[in-house]
């Protein structure tokens, strides 16, 4: 009785939020629980044309991966402007360097508008979306949390985490740049990245 | 007779100075300055606005809508940044402007969001969006759209200030 009204007290979006919560809350948990954690591995998407796209397409030059929405408004693009940008700065070395830009938010970004996005920011990328089963499981492959978020006037956002996952050329994770590293920071994983 | 036409010719002289002084009907106190926007995919469903209103009067308003002829429906967000998660939200109440203040709509903040695209915003064009405030009425702006790569205003580690 007193767990349903409070339930029934909350809006009802928190409804829908809570299991989401209770998941990463699982995911946390049983990534601290085991050591050394885990990151990165097998996954399989879709490329722009609808293709399977797997780690395998990834294998033999290192990557960095960014989960995000086409409709996020400042933390995916400015993201991918910055990879775009350190990856130039690096110079000879940038080029190794591939850029994957992951759509968390199958349901509205088609393989094709995710091509079409990363292309806006003309330098080389890889835009890649799949079915919701397949991005839950790189997603959680990466220990990304994202959540599906209703708003007042209907639809959703989604709200998601915002590192950058650094993999070598053998496929395996080496380091993340989160927002609060700066260009210093960010520029120096990524050369060490290159460096392996 | 004459008075009349004295009248009517001071009427208008009031009214063009009013057109000229106050465009799209809105009164003075409100200002919309860089409206802009980012250039979108093909494909993609919604894009994002900015700009800086500034309210020159004595008195509070409140952006309570705006709408525009190339999506189905503009709302009116913000943006958080919490524990390393982007959250962005719907303001179905709007967004206060102070008055004599000033409210940047902005990357990483407040902005304004075109929901369900009619076509892509294209690098260069200007778009337009009338903007509905409580006490000042409509307002109509031309934003510009602007290429991806030009549209970086804020440095990596910015994270707004709680
Ligand atoms: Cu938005």
């Amino acid at each position: 009785m007193t767990q349903r009204g409070i339930l029934a007290r909350r809006p009802a979006w928190s409804v829908a939020v809570l299991p989401v919560v209770a998941v990463a809350a699982g995911a946390f948990l049983s990534h601290w629980l085991q050591r050394p954690p885990s990151i990165g591995g097998a996954f399989e998407l879709l490329d722009r044309d609808s293709r399977p796209f797997t780690d395998a397409n990834l294998r033999g030059r290192p990557f960095a991966i960014y989960f995000g929405y086409t409709r996020c408004p400042d933390v995916c693009p400015t993201t991918l402007l910055h990879l775009a940008d350190w990856r130039r700065r690096m110079g000879a070395d940038g080029e190794k360097l591939q850029i994957v830009f992951v759509s968390v938010d199958p349901e509205i970004d088609t393989p094709a508008s995710v091509g079409a996005y990363v292309d806006l920011f003309r330098a080389s990328m890889i835009g890649l979306t799949g079915t919701p089963a397949q991005v839950a499981a790189i997603a959680d492959a990466y220990r990304v949390v994202y959540a599906k978020v209703p708003q007042p006037s209907g639809g959703y956002n989604v709200d998601h985490s915002t590192a950058v996952f650094l993999v070598d050329s053998a496929g395996r994770y080496v380091d993340s740049i989160s927002p609060l590293d700066n260009d210093e920071a960010a520029l120096a994983k990524l050369r060490t990245l290159v460096a392996r | 007779m004459k008075s009349h036409s004295m009248i009517a010719m001071l009427a208008l002289a009031f009214m063009a100075t009013g057109i000229r002084n106050v465009p799209a009907a809105a009164p003075a106190q409100l200002r919309i300055e860089a409206p802009w926007a980012r250039e979108t995919a093909e494909g993609q469903r919604d894009g994002g606005g900015f700009m800086t209103i500034v309210n020159d009067g004595k008195s509070a308003d409140q952006l309570v809508a705006a709408s525009s002829p190339v999506s189905a429906e503009v709302q009116i967000h913000t943006v958080q940044m919490e524990n390393g998660m982007m959250r962005m939200r719907e303001l179905p109440e709007g967004i206060a402007i102070p008055a004599q203040g000033r409210v940047e709509l902005k990357p990483r903040s407040l902005h304004i969001m075109f929901i369900k695209l009619q076509r892509p915003l294209r690098a260069g064009e200007k778009v337009p969006v009338t903007l509905k405030f409580r006490a000042g009425g409509e307002q109509t702006v031309m934003m510009e759209v602007r290429a991806m790569a030009a549209s970086m205003m804020s440095p990596m580690p910015a994270p707004p200030a709680k």
